[in-house]
């Protein structure tokens, strides 16, 4: 479990790595936390030319709150989001799921942009940036783009990403008043791949459900949102109908993979199960004011 | 003398080195000079071999060997020795060095590639070019033993290697007479060890002194020394095999021999350089051996008061591609099966088939967890079935502790007489009930289902045959510094033998167990012995260190009843010296003793047996020692994820006198978690084509410190008349009864489903498809 030979750059600017990934093209792959990259180089079932280290960037290490977005640049590591107040209290949701992103010591090296590249559909924060509609902001040597996160994730292990892009910053959009916002996983053990886990925010005003978000990960090739849910549940009345429809929805409309793990109906059955337990987490978080914050 | 450190909790003599991290294991090893291997390993379960071309890797410029089946020498190119025959074994297959002219396994080495790095040797494997012409492949173990979909042995003509069949009574007869009959089908499926150290071996050849060191994370260093002196042709004390620190063993570490550990050897001899070669992970899962598929079609009779009238059990066991190990684990399956219970009659009966899997051999419970499974559930299905209790019905059946020495009337895998030496199973299986309050049990769960949680109680008891000879050795030696050097042949791989066999030192010589150096896995130290399997280092070699200490003990007393001028019955050792009893100011140091029992002048009398303050002593019991347990379990179950929890675990162990209540208390956690691991999330899934998907820690889950619950050990000792040291093996019986306690906790706390668990491991998605064929059936 040796690597193929590669060449190895760590430039210190976003600059130089973007020129870097300009020469290089397909043949380059980004080194962040390499939580994911290096068993996959250590398998040799990734064979990049070129590795390009980002590590070095500093500018790429901040997490700000501006104008109702948090931004996370791509040297953040996962760890520093879980424990960072402020992202408890403005993006509740990505506070609750990244602490079922591996383990501590994954967390403290990988990156919250380095999970989000590597786009597995199993993934917590591909939906977490799902449901809260989050935005890619991609560099590359011709300018910026920003890519909502529904249109970055093109399907298992692939994103919108350009060969000599760098995502440099996810835009987490802050939560607004009235919102509650759940995360809830099924996974053998703590700490692997959901076999199914839903990240869900609802919105609450008089008891009712105002607006919803549903995004599954480890039902489909990419992390899913579920509009035909979220309707069920901004247009049933009482909650327990609603429910069981979103519920219904979920089942009907996810077509999850089957894998050594879990069985696609079991997945889809997950799915149902999981939307319930969710949504009155993230229905009751909003009635408590309590936005998603966990104790 | 006064028995200080035999039964104290004392913390271990090793972990300071190894904490700070100056352990030696065998990727430790740097030598000058050294170079690197990697194995070409076969991509097909089942291939014929038509063509290797390995030019190309030859050529790369950081390669310095290529070897395939072509370039051995004679006695590599013959299949490996023979490990353990056995008279129904009527096919004794074995692994070779290199694969010839099939593979019969995905991760069958094909060729052997020396380099002078890892990457550059990995880099050359992808320039051999292999012409395979894949076969149908063997996985299902029905199938094989049919012989379809092809032979894995053609010249055999069938993929059965042995049919055993071993009686007591007359089951039929039995059967005839019984109230209730109760069959079932029970399948145990692949599962693997899973140490945190890999394999690795190094090597180095001295042309000069015609030396070869051979550093091996060995359990079995002794008989690795022995077998390659035999395949090299050299002098078994030219050959010094090392097992220094080994991560963890669990059996599949001892073998002999695994291909790499004579190719590494033949590489270090033909460059005159030292060669290492060390395991990575995705290899270990396609070449250490594995263990456990068995389906036992198995049935119970019994009359209406609940008591055995007999068992039988007719089941298949995978084999894997090659049977070096012969037929150890199937034998130790229908051996356990009756675990404590008296089963009058019994017909077991077994084939041991071949499939294009990796070679099973025994890992952590070999057998056992198979056995008592089946009994387990045949109980709990009958007890079900008759409306009786599920301890009431185990009380019943029950040897009682009048009983022993009770003849289970088969033969072990020792080859001797299945005699259960001492033990008492009623008063575990009480105290494992007290434990988790059983009696209260029914309002306990109606509680936690009033909050709508599912929690059920699961219960298990084994009985665990271990400390088999044939021998262990030991050697014994006080230098004039006063310390104590002790070495014996097995090896070890984390029993913390450096502190417990310490401690029978300490007590004998009246010395401070720090004082007392262990030497295991060393040929050069100790040359006899066999190994470290079976749960028999403590019992085997530890009763060869007590009567190797007590010879010590004997000469010190002699020696300085001389220097003393007293005799010897008045003398006590303690603190490091021998004094005479009520007047310590008349001593002599230990260190003192030893100078005097080696004089430059003079006379050694007779009775001194030869010079130094030093015995070596053998132990050599008659048969195995059976410790025994019971298990208890709360595990609440969410019936909508399938998913558990272990709310509680209580372990009721008599493993006989404990020499050390907290290494045994790790050995019982450790066992545990793998027996969890073992039950619910490692899993070996093979596709129809022979590869194994499940061939890395993203796949194969082992458990973590998240999923194992606290473990709360009660020590019960009824001492083995067998052994000085009144001990039993400890090594296996945290793992035995795991997937027969979980079973049962699951079915009661899914009770009203009417489940019936008769597979394992399970995992959510298996459980998820009971819940639901459940529900289904439910009016």
């Amino acid at each position: 479990m040796k690597p193929q030979v590669f060449a190895y750059h760590d430039p210190s600017s976003v600059e130089e790595a973007l020129e870097l990934l300009a020469r290089h093209g397909p043949g380059a792959k980004v080194l962040a936390g390499g939580q994911s990259l290096l068993p996959l180089l250590n398998l040799r079932l990734a064979r990049p030319e070129v590795l390009v280290d980002i590590n070095r960037i500093d500018s790429l290490d901040y997490l700000a709150e501006e104008s109702g977005w948090l931004r996370v640049g791509a040297r953040v590591r996962q760890r520093w989001v879980e424990r960072d107040p402020a992202v408890r209290r403005a993006v509740p949701l990505l506070a609750e799921a990244v602490r079922y992103v591996g383990h501590v010591q994954i967390r403290n090296r990988g990156t919250v942009c380095g999970s989000l590249a590597h786009a597995d559909p199993a993934a917590e924060l591909p939906a977490v940036a799902v449901a809260v509609g989050a935005r890619m902001v991609a560099r590359s040597r011709a300018g910026a783009r920003e890519i909502p996160a529904e249109e970055f994730f093109t399907g298992p292990l692939s994103t919108a990403l350009s060969p000599d892009e760098l995502l440099v910053e996810a835009r987490f959009p802050c939560s607004p008043p009235g919102w509650g916002w759940a995360f809830v996983e099924v996974s053998n053990r703590h700490g692997d791949y959901a076999l199914c886990a839903v990240a869900a925010g609802v919105c609450v005003a008089d008891g009712r459900v105002r607006d919803a978000r549903l995004a599954y990960a480890g039902a489909g090739p990419v992390p899913v949102r579920l509009p035909q849910a979220e309707t069920a549940l901004r247009e049933g009345w009482p909650l327990e109908d609603a429910l069981r429809a979103a519920c219904s929805e979920a089942r009907r409309l996810l077509e999850p993979e089957a894998d050594i793990h879990a069985s696609a109906d079991f997945r889809r059955h997950l799915a149902g199960v999981l939307t319930e337990r969710v949504v009155r987490l993230a229905y009751r978080r909003a009635v408590d004011g309590a936005g998603g914050a966990r104790a | 003398m006064a028995t200080r450190w035999l039964g104290s909790p004392i913390k271990r003599n090793e972990d300071p080195r190894l904490l700070v991290g100056q352990g030696l294991f065998v990727d430790d090893v740097q030598l000058p000079g050294m170079v690197h291997a990697a194995v070409l390993r076969s991509p097909h379960a089942h291939a014929r071999i038509l063509r290797i071309d390995a030019r190309r890797a030859s050529q790369h410029p950081e390669v310095l060997l290529v070897l395939t089946h072509a370039d051995l020498p004679p006695a590599l190119k013959e299949p490996l020795p023979k490990l353990i025959p056995h008279p129904d074994l009527k096919h004794h297959k074995t692994q070779y060095a290199l694969a010839p002219d099939k593979v019969r396994h995905v991760g069958e080495p094909v060729a052997f590639v020396v380099a002078t790095s890892r990457a550059a040797a990995e880099d050359a494997l992808e320039l051999i070019e292999v012409d395979y012409d894949p076969l149908p492949a063997v996985v299902d173990l029905e199938e094989a033993a049919a012989g379809r979909p092809a032979l894995v042995h053609e010249d055999i003509g069938t993929n059965v290697a042995a049919h055993s069949v071993q009686r007591v009574g007359d089951y039929e007869a039995a059967r005839a007479r019984a109230h209730l009959v109760l069959a079932r089908r029970f399948v145990v499926d692949r599962g693997c060890a899973s140490p945190i150290e890999t394999r690795g071996v190094v090597a180095q050849w001295d042309p000069k002194a015609r030396q070869l060191t051979v550093w091996d994370s060995t359990q079995a260093p002794i008989p690795i020394r022995n077998g390659l002196a035999a395949l090299f042709g050299l002098a078994q004390k030219d050959v010094r095999v090392v097992a220094p620190d080994v991560g963890g063993g669990f059996g599949p570490k001892i073998m002999m021999f695994y291909p790499e550990e004579v190719l590494v050897p033949l590489a270090a001899m033909r460059l005159g350089r030292p060669v290492k070669w060390i395991e990575d992970r995705r290899e270990h899962f396609l070449a250490t051996n594995h263990e456990r598929t068995q389906i036992h079609d198995a049935e119970i009779a019994l009359d209406q008061d609940g008591r055995i009238l007999g068992v039988r059990t007719v089941f298949l066991h995978d084999a894997g591609a090659y049977i070096p190990y012969g037929l150890i684990v199937p034998i130790v399956a229908e051996c356990t099966l009756p675990g404590p219970y008296r089963v009058p009659n019994y017909h077991a009966e077994f084939r041991a088939v071949f499939t294009n899997k990796t070679i099973v051999s025994p890992y952590r419970g070999a057998g056992r967890p198979h056995g008592v499974f089946v009994m387990e559930r045949l109980l709990d299905l009958a007890a079900r079935q008759l409306g009786m209790d599920r301890a009431e019905i185990r009380r019943r059946n029950f040897i009682q502790p009048h009983e022993f020495p009770y003849d289970v009337g088969l033969i072990y895998q020792d080859n001797a007489p299945l005699i259960y030496d001492s033990g008492n199973y009623p008063a575990a299986l009480e105290r494992a009930l007290e434990a988790v309050e059983y009696d209260r049990w029914p309002e306990q769960k109606a509680r936690y289902r009033a909050e709508g949680r599912r929690v059920g109680l699961g219960f298990a008891c084994y009985v665990e045959g271990s400390g088999i000879g044939p021998y262990e050795g030991c050697r014994v030696t006080v230098e004039p510094s006063g310390k104590v050097f002790v070495a014996t042949g097995v090896g070890t791989q984390g029993q913390g033998h450096f502190t417990s066999f310490a401690q029978v030192v300490a007590d004998a010589l009246g010395v401070d167990v720090q004082d007392v150096h262990v030497v295991t896995g060393d040929t050069a130290a100790f040359g006899w012995g066999t190994g470290t399997f079976a749960s028999r280092a403590a019992v085997v070699a530890g009763s060869a260190v007590h009567l190797a200490a007590k010879a010590v003990q004997q000469k010190a007393l002699q020696v300085a009843a001389t220097l003393l001028e007293a005799s010897p019955e008045d003398l006590e050792l303690a603190d490091g010296y021998v004094r005479v009893r009520g007047a310590p100011s008349r001593s002599v140091s230990l260190g003192e003793v030893a100078r005097a029992a080696n004089p430059l002048r003079g006379v050694i009398p007779a009775e001194w047996e030869g010079p130094g303050l030093e015995a070596t002593r053998y132990f050599a019991p008659p048969r195995g020692t059976f410790s025994h347990g019971v298990h208890a379990a709360l595990v609440e179950v969410d019936p909508e994820t399938a998913t558990l929890r272990f709310l509680r675990y209580v372990v009721v162990h008599d493993c006989g006198v404990v020499l050390n209540p907290l290494i045994l208390d790790g050995q019982i956690h450790g066992g545990v978690a793998q027996g969890i691991g073992g039950a619910f999330f490692e899993r070996l899934v093979y596709d129809g084509s022979g590869q194994l998907l499940s061939g890395s820690f993203m796949d194969f889950h082992i458990p973590t410190a998240v999923e194992i619950p606290e473990i709360e050990v009660h020590h019960q000792e009824t001492p083995s008349p067998l052994n000085p040291l009144g001990a039993k093996g400890a090594g296996e019986g945290g793992v035995i009864p795991v997937p027969a306690l979980l079973a049962q906790a699951i079915e009661d706390a899914l009770d009203d489903l009417d489940l019936e668990i008769t597979q394992m491991p399970l995992h959510p998605d298996a459980l998820f498809h009971l819940i639901q064929a459940a529900r289904r059936r439910q009016p």
